[in-house]
């Protein structure tokens, strides 16, 4: 067991940091791209296509680079650390994920190509009104008229469902056959998509299908949900290294502003009561640091069942450590840290969301709580 | 540059080697077979151990060269890489084997082999490694706790002697001590850390007297040391005069990182789940040990990483999380196992008559006992000021 990141790896970082890092290096240049849509830089997402970034997860044959987990989770981390509002995580990790999953050879050398080369943004539209992260579909259902096929129902949220160029979609396949996968394209009929903002600067919509034709992804009409269990697991681990370097960033502005802000004469460090909590926060990202790197590493290694397993001890770790993380960063600045010109209580808003968008801890303790009594122990060491 | 697929050399990886698990396959066997049963029972039953039962524990694991993996390989050490250490020390734990005792393995040990002269690691290395010697600590005094530096037991000099008057306390396990390794104001007028030292007192010297302190537990574990005009020969300073500021803190570091129970607080959940019997399938109680299973995991993960990056000697000043988190969840363990035991929990005083288990008249003692964790080994708040001073820089 290796914790240690080799030349290459430090080498992307160091890249991915240049671009996207300096890009959003000022806080206000991140405040003034989400205010407008499509809540991202398109030119920073081109250049990011050039480096090659987007292309990172998928095979070389399907137009991409064909890079492991860690590298994966080194460039969410460094969207993280700067809130890079860019749709690294839900269109190229998810929904690219999925294609590359299931999809059939000419689609996933179509889609992932084209997403690779920053021509086309993907979505994946699974959540559904009434449903908390499930890994199958229930609202929105497939229907077959010979070869063809239509989707009738409703998705909400959809990060970035207005602005796909393409959407995967999950629906209830017919006569209990589970839950399929379709791509739909924008404009096909009776598709209505609608945007808006949330609370982070990211965008999500309501996408309504009636009657829409749709596109099998893969064999058509086979039941996927282990598929879309497994790359929600996946993302669900680079979630967990996007929100490590959130809270890495929180931390350092936070001691950075105790050392800086003066009351009563002086600078707030002088107080052990404020200290102390800093110390705490540390302790907290350590513990989310060192699950999520062994969680990556069990994406590398595992079996779609470790994998499951160590998504959701990082997840469970991770949102226990970025909600205390996130809430003291706000607690310890201070009155600016609730304004939205200063970054931090950004960091806290994005931390929630990445909390929610694939399960929250609680979802992942009921999850880990059911299995307790069939083992004595937890062994990180396989 | 980048986007390189993985290959086999690719540096972070999960799996143990061949190697590395034929080695745990050897440490597994070796502690589940060499070392009696019953003194296992015993650490798995939470009992307090006999001196004789450490000792022997000890002492089998010298023999095999297992009682002091970490010191220098001329002094008993073995030549392992981190990870070894790491799976030696989950091991032995796991398997209910007796720690190593700290006083010599993790603390003296490593000072003298580091700081001692020839004739002191000849003296002394290999009966500290075997235990023939039992060393106390004398750090603590009365007004001199989480502030080691204000010190006041005092040594001067005379001919070949020191002469050493002052008042040692919480001193664990002293009763059994034959020997204390001791921190002494040798300069009072300079700073106060630049004038302590180290010295080694054999117990059995005259005007050492060793007076229990009952604690809330009900058990005899910590004592006062007192010393009235105790001569210790001046060969018994460690290092140079004056200099014990420095090995007291690299003692101190090592012994954040021993005290961090990752293996037996793994062990205790792992059995409490038998005792929990049918209370597991309360949503409730399985929820309390899935939470407590992943913090568990963390800091195991976090342990892995901080000897990772350790230097020689220098304790990594990430070790600190693993004491206070540590600690933390040791004592939350403890509590759920009172918490399981519930109303069988008040029999504490119950002999083996007794109708209720023995984890069960076991779980508040150890509970009460454990509360000492937090504030021995520097206490926790000294591991915060630790975090936010050295390593955020507040």
């Amino acid at each position: 067991m290796d914790f240690t990141y080799d030349d290459e790896q430090d080498a992307l970082r160091d890249a991915v940091r240049g671009l996207v890092g300096k890009t959003y290096a000022d806080f206000e240049t991140r405040r003034r791209t989400v205010a407008e849509d499509p809540g991202f830089d398109e030119k920073l997402w081109a250049r990011l296509a050039e480096m090659g970034i987007l292309g990172l997860p998928f095979a070389e044959a399907d137009g991409g680079v064909g890079a492991g987990p860690v590298e994966i989770s080194i460039v969410a981390q460094e969207f993280g650390r700067v809130l890079a509002p860019e749709p690294f995580l839900t269109s190229v990790v998810l929904a690219g994920g999925l294609v590359a999953a299931v999809g059939s050879d000419e689609q996933r050398a179509e889609v992932l190509g084209a997403l690779a080369a920053g021509e086309s943004v993907l979505a994946f539209a699974h959540a559904e009104p009434g449903a908390r992260w499930a890994d199958t579909a229930s609202a929105v259902t497939a229907q077959k008229d010979g070869d063809d096929w239509t989707l009738t129902g409703i998705k909400e949220p959809v990060p970035h469902g207005a602005r796909a160029d393409l959407l995967v979609v999950s629906a209830v396949l017919p006569e209990g056959g589970g839950t399929g996968l379709f791509l739909v394209s924008p404009d096909a009929s009776g598709l209505t998509r609608a945007g808006y903002a949330t609370h982070d600067g990211g965008r999500a919509a309501r996408v309504a299908f009636d009657g829409t034709p749709a596109t099998a992804l893969g064999e058509a009409g086979r039941d996927l949900e282990s598929s879309i269990a497994t790359v929600q697991d996946i993302a669900r681990v680079m979630a967990c290294n996007e929100a490590i370097g959130a809270m890495e960033y929180s931390l350092d502005a936070t001691t950075s502003y105790l050392k800086s802000r003066k009351q009563f004469g002086v600078t707030l460090n002088t107080f052990q009561a404020l200290t102390f909590r800093a110390a705490d926060m540390y302790v907290s990202l350590e513990l989310a640091k060192s699950i999520v790197t062994w969680a990556t590493m069990v994406v590398a290694a595992g079996t779609p069942e470790e994998v499951a397993a160590g998504a959701a001890r990082a997840a469970l770790q991770v949102s226990r450590s970025g909600r205390h993380v996130g809430q003291e960063a706000i607690q310890l600045h201070g009155g600016i840290g609730m304004t939205a010109e200063y970054s931090i209580g950004s960091y806290t808003s994005h931390l929630t969301a990445l909390d929610h968008l694939l399960g929250d801890g609680n979802h992942h303790l009921k999850v880990l709580a059911a299995t307790v009594a069939d083992y004595d122990e937890v062994d990180p060491l396989s | 540059m980048m986007g390189t697929p993985p290959t086999q050399e690719t540096p972070m990886q999960l799996e143990l080697s061949a190697e590395d698990a034929a080695f745990r396959d050897e440490m597994r066997t070796f502690f589940t077979t060499q070392v009696p049963q019953e003194i296992r029972d015993a650490v798995a039953a939470r009992r307090e151990l006999t001196k004789e039962q450490v000792v022997e524990s000890q002492r089998i694991l010298n023999e095999h060269g297992l009682a002091v993996p970490h010191w220098p390989t001329e002094w008993g050490g073995r030549d392992w890489t981190e990870l070894q250490r790491h799976i030696w020390n989950e091991e032995l734990q796991r398997a209910n084997v007796p720690i190593p005792l700290a006083f010599n393995a993790s603390m003296i040990g490593p000072v003298l082999a580091q700081f001692g002269s020839q004739e002191q690691k000849e003296k002394f290395l290999p009966k500290t490694a075997s235990l023939e010697i039992w060393w106390s600590q004398g750090f603590s005094e009365p007004d001199a706790g989480s502030d080691l530096a204000s010190l006041r037991t005092t040594a001067v000099r005379d001919g070949d002697h020191f002469v050493v008057n002052g008042q040692k306390t919480w001193t664990t396990l002293g009763q059994y001590g034959d020997w204390i390794f001791m921190l002494v104001r040798t300069d009072p007028e300079v700073k106060k850390q630049a004038g302590i030292s180290m010295l080694l007192i054999d117990m059995t010297t005259p005007r050492v007297t060793v007076r229990p302190i009952e604690l809330i537990d009900g058990g005899h574990e910590v004592n006062e040391v007192w010393f009235e005009d105790v001569r210790v020969p001046a060969e018994n300073l460690v290092g140079e005069l004056n200099s014990g500021w420095t090995q007291a803190k690299f003692l101190l570091g090592n012994e954040r990182v021993g005290v961090a129970p990752v293996g037996s607080t793994k062990r205790v959940l792992a059995q409490a789940k038998e005792w929990a019997g049918d209370q597991l399938s309360d949503p409730m109680v399985a929820a309390r040990f899935a939470e407590l299973e992943n913090e568990l995991l963390a800091l195991e993960l976090t342990a892995l990483r901080v000897v990772a990056h350790s230097s020689d000697g220098e304790p990594h000043p990430a070790s600190s999380v693993l004491k206070l988190k540590g600690t933390e969840l040791q004592q939350a363990v403890s509590e759920l196992v009172v918490d399981l035991a519930g109303p069988a929990s008040l029999a504490s005083g119950a002999g083996d008559e007794s109708e209720l288990p023995e984890w069960t008249r076991r779980a508040t003692p150890v509970y009460l006992n454990l509360r000492k964790a937090s504030i021995y080994g520097g206490s926790n708040e000294i591991q915060r000021q630790i975090i936010s001073r050295t390593i955020l820089g507040l």
